[in-house]
């Protein structure tokens, strides 16, 4: 009966693990094709003319990514310090019911908020209108990520500060937070990766741009939706440009995987 | 505190009522009065009427089986029940004839420290674990001597001297416990408060940390809390016994174990339950 299970259980994690390989490979193998310096230095090429790059798309994924993060980033953690350190019974469950449910609300859902909030009334698409739906989409992931990671630290870590005399406060952030610290910056790359990738709040927020975007108030190029123009285009030279596009955006949250990665192998963990 | 000439007698009259004795050693001033202290979970009492009187620079043992309050007790002294939402003391504590109800709970808990069951380091280095509580309430001085004594004291300094910059994580949990010890005495504490401090280590290291206790008492009193009667005979000098919220029986250590005066002791010093 073990056997059965056993090899159950192996071919189940054997056929997930060769479905991400293979995407994996398709895409590296079409996008490495056609990555090429000028994919990275140059604009886009007009139509008919073969070659050309990205760049604007990748600094406006960039530059959308950082308004993200100042928004989502501030906003999920001390929303998530608040629901596990003070959150009470009734406002408590409000908060956390609500973030559970904007955590499932459809991401274009988000981008007409933020075009009926922003794109409305400065009446032009911008940057800061794409970077604003990303954020919104960062709270809810990272407030509860957060959350978990801080309700994980051990009471009796927090009772040891208090007993020598820490405030509340005083505990929170300089051990219950140091002590969370890996899992909520781990919580936060897990939400900027899921967020770089989305490609519906940003059709009619941050639109896209054939050239450099000249201001946080203009339209601006990002890779997704770079990606969804290109793939759907007649030419067979854009095709190429999508899958490079993909690579991209594959090895920017791979980057950032790493980046943290390494950070986190520093300091001290909890053992749980 | 002044003790009342007739203290010993009164204390031999509530014996034989089957109330507890206030002050077992009268001639030794108290460090901690309690009086008439009740203990409420929601609506569930956890203590009743409890007094005690707890001599200075000795230990005092609380024993008892499972669920009879002895953890509730000690965590009042520091007021860390008001850590629990619906935890709720009434009566009256006194630490050197104050009201602790009435101190900043912050200067309360600078003066009673409190070591845990299991040993809970923070996730810092072995220098910043001690220095923890001097940085929080502004020490003012050298803090590397300041944690050198108190390594010293609580006997850990040999083996850390040459790693105080590691993680705490990396000593052995016999370490970490007397890390923690460390870092409570690392603030002069009056009082410090043991919640089962042994319950998680090896009968080596536990020897070890008795050894220490009993080294400290030149320095602070102490309450500790055991499930191991061998250790409070070991290590105390006063000992109560609880059950059900009530202290039975308050008595220097030597008197309770050989011969208690309530029968509920003795059923309990016998194996008879708990």
């Amino acid at each position: 009966m073990s056997v059965v299970m056993l090899s159950l259980t192996g071919l189940c994690a054997l056929l997930i693990i060769s479905i991400l390989f293979f995407i994996l490979g398709y895409l590296v193998w079409n996008g490495g094709k056609s990555l090429s310096w000028d994919f990275f230095t140059r604009l886009p090429a007009p139509v008919g003319e073969a070659g050309g790059g990205m760049a604007n798309a990748i600094v406006g994924t960039l530059k959308l990514l950082l308004i993200a993060s100042l928004m989502g980033i501030p906003i999920g953690v001390i929303g998530g310090i608040y629901l596990s350190e003070y959150g009470g019974r009734v406002f408590g469950f409000i908060v956390r019911y609500t973030t559970d449910l904007l955590n499932g609300v459809p991401s274009i859902v988000v981008g007409i908020f933020a075009y009926s909030l922003i794109v409305l009334h400065t009446k032009h698409f911008s940057t800061l209108a794409g970077g604003f739906a990303l954020g919104v989409m960062m709270i809810p992931i990272t407030l509860r990520s957060t959350e978990d990671f801080l309700l994980a630290v051990p009471r009796t870590l927090r009772e040891g500060a208090m007993a020598l005399g820490a405030s509340k406060w005083k505990t929170i952030t300089s051990v219950v937070i140091p002590a969370a610290y890996r899992g909520i910056l781990t919580a936060v790359l897990l939400a900027l990766a899921r967020v770089s990738g989305e490609t519906a709040p940003l059709l009619f927020t941050a639109f896209s741009n054939r050239y450099w975007s000249p201001g946080w108030n203009q339209p601006t190029a990002s890779l997704p939706v770079m990606i969804y123009t290109y793939a759907i285009a007649p030419y067979e030279d854009w095709h190429r440009q999508a899958w490079a596009a993909g690579v991209v955006l594959l090895g920017l949250v791979l980057a950032a995987n790493i980046i943290a990665r390494t950070v986190l192998s520093r300091g001290i963990a909890v053992p749980r | 505190m002044e003790i009342p000439a007739n203290a010993a007698a009164t204390a031999r009259v509530k014996i034989d009522m089957g109330i507890p004795a206030q002050n077992p050693e009268p001639q030794t001033p108290a460090r901690i009065q309690i009086e008439g202290l009740n203990f409420f979970y929601g609506k569930m009492q956890a203590l009743h009427n409890i007094s005690l009187v707890i001599p200075a620079n000795r230990i005092t043992a609380l024993i008892g089986p499972s669920g009879c309050g002895k953890s509730t007790l000690i965590r009042t002294i520091n007021r860390m029940h008001e850590t629990v939402r619906i935890a709720r003391a009434e009566g009256t504590i006194l630490l050197d004839n104050e009201d602790i109800f009435r101190l900043d709970v912050v200067r309360l808990r600078r003066r009673v420290g409190m070591v845990f069951q299991r040993p809970n380091p923070f996730p810092k280095s072995i220098f910043e674990n001690v220095a923890f509580g001097l940085r929080v309430n502004g020490f003012k001085g050298s803090l590397s001597e300041a944690v050198e004594r108190s390594l010293r004291r609580a006997a850990l300094w040999d083996e850390v001297k040459d790693k105080l910059h590691k993680s705490a994580y990396e000593l052995s949990g016999g370490q970490q416990q007397r890390l923690c010890i460390a870092r409570a005495l690392a603030v002069d504490p009056e009082v410090l408060l043991l919640d089962e401090p042994c319950s998680a280590l090896d009968p080596v290291t536990t020897a070890k940390i008795e050894e220490l206790l009993f080294n400290l008492k030149e320095y602070c009193t102490m309450v500790i809390v055991t499930h191991n009667m061998q250790q409070a005979a070991r290590s105390s000098d006063f000992t109560a016994f609880m059950l059900d919220g009530r202290v039975v029986e308050y008595q220097p250590t030597a008197r309770l174990f050989t011969n208690p005066s309530d029968p509920r002791t003795e059923a309990y010093l016998t194996g008879r339950f708990g």
